[in-house]
């Protein structure tokens, strides 16, 4: 319970990108208008990004009350409201968090996380603080049980008895391989070496993907805990977490988390006066993707180029600078504190039988609550998608869901029981990945979206090995085709040898698992490549090349916009007489879409 | 060293304990075929054409980096292993030009070599070919990356052996190529001319600009000889077409060299048909280099010595002896000096 008014403002890159700091800034300035004393702060992203800017006010003996998309030139008066006359906002109230009274007319404000179908069903554990805390202020997360871990397990355990509580817990590595770390953390401790390091992979780079980039900015210290009793455990004094420099909030937050650790020997020597030290550098990475595999991420701290390396020798037996190397995601290490918090047993009774614990999704693309969310393993894509994303805009229909970012794959209706677990995924085609979801509706294309992925992963191919490097600028080449009408027949057959000739012989992760997005799509929706193949027509009606431009005489009222907006003369008739589309001189340009007032033009595959 | 056990294509083969499988397989006499890979560089398992098949294991694994494991049951030419390799070497072929006919490297090119052993005659895969501009400002070698297959074995045999660190990748994806710090000619580079990257080049992306068009491989013979220039007494080979030398290739066996070289010796070799070498002494005769026979030389150069000698005692005498004669050769002739009374002898190398 605060003793003063308190007003908390999300400032994550979400809320910053929403508009956040303009809200902070009014706020600031209706309290020293209207002579309020409350203490104003920031914390990071509580996952419903749908609903930035977010701003929370808690008053003495009051639950948490929080606000969504309040604009900043409204968010005085919200505020002034709240804390003087006791009145919430019903345009911008989400919900109540916490215990305390609320005058008798606002009882019925759901309950944040247990009646917004949003978080029914989530189980925050590994962000648990992110939306809580100023993560700027270390006194914050240590109010929240932060650092206990850390002091429990330096205190009454031996490192061997750390390694063996992560593996009883079953956690796995959660930047999409799905390793088990208790293991990672054994070879790591068990490996000969005089010097050995910790690294955070805090270099999250698929398409759609923040859900590393929100625990960083909004929960820091979870991640250095959980690598610093990983230190402990497999002996380790320094670590390193490489960080996109894409992100700069997150590496400002954990240089900053870093030095008021230090200040408070959470890090350094003689941590919490046990001989156990552990420092720790941020180490920002230059934009490669496939720095985020694990060797060539090892190369780049390195100072090389971030190309991979073969494996084995695994990290933990030869990694940063040939040392024995534990490598563990942000996610992963996020976790690590909740394991030694409430126990491996409790860890373990959440999931399923190979998948312990809880997921963190980005919910983009095609629906109606985007945002992030943590969820329990095991979960069905229904209950994402429906329950917790609130399905598809405008009762639109589901078509496919693309799991695991560039790696990953494009899961159709008929599994969408499928339980999210690493096997599952994995036997669907797809894999668990980091983490991205993006959902997708019947006017999405799925040979252009294979499309998409492949440009990415092409570009963003190391260039080290054959397979991957030639293979994917193939595999993009027919791809590129068959979305404009020039595929041939042999293309489906041509896609999926390439396809497992790459994945079987490439020499890393980002090779072996770049053709996912085309060999799924090929596995659940082949009718779809037919049609542009075989009818070069684009059912989806998005390859633009496979569409045609016409006029609907019933709705065309004659007014020439189009045929002035047309730069190529294809389109005739006369004046107030409906007007009619050359579709051989038509370049497709779409002028003629945006000039027509009456929705006259139409697109037909 | 503990021994493993293995059945490489059904035949047991006994190996030691950490070799990997390209090294196994090899010292059962089981050839498998390598782009990238070269036993004096670290194994980095690029360029997948040594797939083999494991029983038992995850995908196709390149044997010159994987370990090869007690009990293992590796296939090198599996159908799987096969369809891989013909993948791989279509999808060189689709970005690599075709000029066989005119290529320098043709008859030792490892690209020519798998694509007649597998069979593959074009590629499957047409598209978009890389257009990189030819380099051939240094005097020494060609570099056309356009024929480059990206073993990478150039850049780290620079970076590894030589020190150099000249070249390496650019670029990323299709983009990708070797090249110089911000693609400058090699010649602004810390490159020496060493010339180990084009011997390691498997195909005809670097090319040693003397020896162009003076020969195929099939018509040339190797001789084994010492290098000329210095009294380190590096090994080589001297490719020989129709009595003329026509290049240089390394000895990678020479117990002095392990086949490196630097650019004299490696590209220094058109002095021996010069037509500005000496052949036979000259003497100096009213201001004039005049050709002389050897007796006369040498009769010329005793009665000087014994002049000085005789009119300025031995002191007056110094002998300068050359880097490009053997390390014998110099103890000798420091040894003609002092039996003629000086000390004042030396040498020309310096370092």
């Amino acid at each position: 319970m605060t003793a003063k008014p308190k007003i908390i403002v999300g400032l994550g890159t979400c809320g910053i990108a929403a508009g956040g700091q303009d809200v902070y800034q009014a706020i600031e300035k209706a309290l020293a208008e209207n002579n309020i004393d409350a203490e104003l702060t920031q914390t990071g992203c509580i996952g419903a990004c749908e609903n930035e800017v977010l701003v929370d006010i808690q008053k003495p003996g009051q639950p948490r009350i929080t606000y969504g998309k309040v604009p900043p030139e409204e968010v005085g008066n919200v505020v002034t409201e709240h804390i003087v006359k006791d009145q919430i906002s019903r345009d911008f109230v989400l919900g109540k968090i916490g215990e305390g009274d609320l005058p008798a007319e606002y009882e019925d404000i759901p309950v944040f996380f247990e009646e917004l179908p949003f978080y029914q069903k989530q189980n925050r554990l590994c962000l648990r603080n992110c939306g809580f805390i100023n993560p700027e202020i270390i006194d914050e997360y240590v109010a929240r049980e932060g650092y206990e871990a850390l002091k429990k397990v330096i205190t009454t355990m031996k490192p061997e008895e750390v390694v063996e509580e992560v593996k009883k817990s079953g956690l796995r590595g959660r930047g999409g391989g799905g390793f088990p770390s208790g293991l990672k953390w054994e070879f790591t401790m068990k490996a000969e070496g005089d010097k050995k390091y910790i690294v955070c992979n805090a270099d999250e780079g698929d398409p759609g993907a923040f859900m590393d980039r929100s625990i960083l900015e909004g929960d820091p210290h979870s991640v250095l805990e959980g690598m610093a009793i990983a230190g402990y455990a497999v002996g380790a004094d320094e670590g390193y977490i490489y960080c996109r420099a894409e992100y700069p909030l997150a590496v400002k937050r954990l240089k900053l988390a870093i030095e008021q650790a230090k200040e408070k020997n959470f890090l350094g020597n003689n941590i919490l006066g046990a001989d156990f030290n552990f420092d720790l550098k941020v180490k920002e990475g230059a934009g490669a993707f496939v720095c985020g595999e694990e060797t060539a991420l090892l190369m780049s701290i390195e100072g090389k180029r971030g190309m991979p390396r073969p494996r084995p020798p695994f990290p933990a037996q030869k990694g940063l600078f040939d040392k024995p190397t534990c490598l563990n995601n942000v996610e992963t290490f996020g976790n690590v504190p909740v394991v030694f918090l409430k126990g491996a047993d409790y860890f373990a009774s959440i999931g399923t039988e190979g998948s312990k614990g809880t997921k963190v999704f980005a919910l983009t693309g095609s629906i109606n609550r985007t945002g992030l969310a943590e969820v329990p393993m095991g979960i069905t894509i229904q209950e994402v998608v429906y329950d917790i994303a609130g399905g598809l805009p405008g009762d639109g229909e589901f078509k496919a869901v693309q799991v695991g970012g560039p790696s990953g794959g494009c899961i159709p209706k008929d599994l969408l029981h499928l339980p999210i677990d690493y096997d599952s995924l994995t036997d669907a085609g797809a894999m668990m990945g980091s983490g991205g979801l993006v959902i997708m509706g019947l006017d999405t294309c799925m040979v252009d979206i294979a499309r998409y992925f492949l440009t990415f992963t092409q570009s963003e191919s190391c260039g080290k090995c054959t397979p991957c490097r030639e293979g994917t600028k193939r595999m993009l080449e027919i791809l590129q085709r068959i979305t404009t009408g020039e595929g041939e027949p042999e293309d489906i057959e041509k896609l999926k040898t390439l396809g497992d000739a790459i994945s079987s012989t490439s020499l890393c992760g980002l090779g072996q698992t770049a053709p996912n997005p085309v060999l799924t799509t090929l596995r659940y929706f082949q009718d779809e490549y037919e049609k542009h193949i075989f009818d070069k027509r684009c059912p989806a009606g998005i390859c633009v090349d496979l569409l045609i431009y016409a006029i609907d005489p019933e709705l065309c009222d004659g007014c020439r916009r189009c045929v002035k907006a047309c730069p190529v003369d294809a389109i005739s008739g006369e004046k107030k007489e409906p007007h009619v589309i050359d579709t051989e001189a038509c370049i497709k340009c779409g002028a003629c879409l945006e000039k027509c007032k009456e929705e006259a033009i139409k697109l037909q595959s | 060293m503990s021994k493993i056990n293995l059945t490489i294509n059904g035949q047991p083969v006994e190996a030691r304990a950490g070799m990997t499988i390209l090294e196994a397989a090899e010292s059962a006499g089981i050839e498998i075929p390598t782009f990238c890979h070269d036993p004096q560089l670290v194994g980095v398992g690029a360029c997948r054409i040594c797939v083999v098949e494991v029983e038992g294991g995850r995908g196709l694994p390149a044997a010159c980096v994987a370990p090869a494991g007690d009990g293992m049951v590796i296939n090198t030419e599996s159908e799987k292993v096969v369809q891989a390799r013909k993948a791989n070497l279509s999808l060189l072929l689709a970005n690599h030009p075709l000029d066989c006919l005119t290529c320098e490297k043709s008859g030792e090119c490892k690209l020519q070599d798998y694509c007649y052993r597998y069979g593959v005659a074009e590629t499957d895969y047409p598209g978009e070919v890389k257009e990189i501009p030819f380099e051939d400002s240094n005097p020494f070698y060609e570099r056309d990356m356009n024929k480059c297959i990206l073993c990478g074995k150039c850049s780290r045999v620079c970076f590894e052996v030589n020190g150099a660190g000249a070249i390496d990748y650019a670029y990323r994806g299709f983009k990708s190529t070797i090249a110089p710090a911000f693609e400058e000619p090699v010649e602004n580079s810390p490159c020496v001319f060493c010339g180990m990257c084009v011997d390691l080049c498997p195909t005809g992306a670097l090319n040693p600009k003397l020896s162009k068009g003076l020969g195929r491989a099939w018509e040339i013979d190797k001789v084994k000889t010492t290098c000329p220039y210095c009294g380190t007494g590096c090994n080589f080979y001297l490719e020989v077409k129709d009595d003329k030398i026509v290049g240089v290739t390394p000895d990678y066996d020479s117990p002095v060299n392990k086949g490196n070289l630097c650019v004299k010796g490696r590209f220094g070799w058109d002095f021996v048909d010069s037509p500005e070498r000496l052949t036979k002494p000259l003497i100096k005769k009213e201001g004039k280099f005049v050709e002389a026979s050897w007796e006369e030389a040498l009769e010329l150069v005793a009665s000087k010595i014994k002049e000085t000698v005789d009119k300025n005692g031995p002191e007056a005498l110094a002998g300068l002896s050359s880097a490009r004669v053997t390390n014998e050769e110099n103890y000798l002739f420091q040894k003609l000096i002092r039996m003629l009374g000086s000390n004042n002898v030396d040498h020309c190398a310096r370092l």
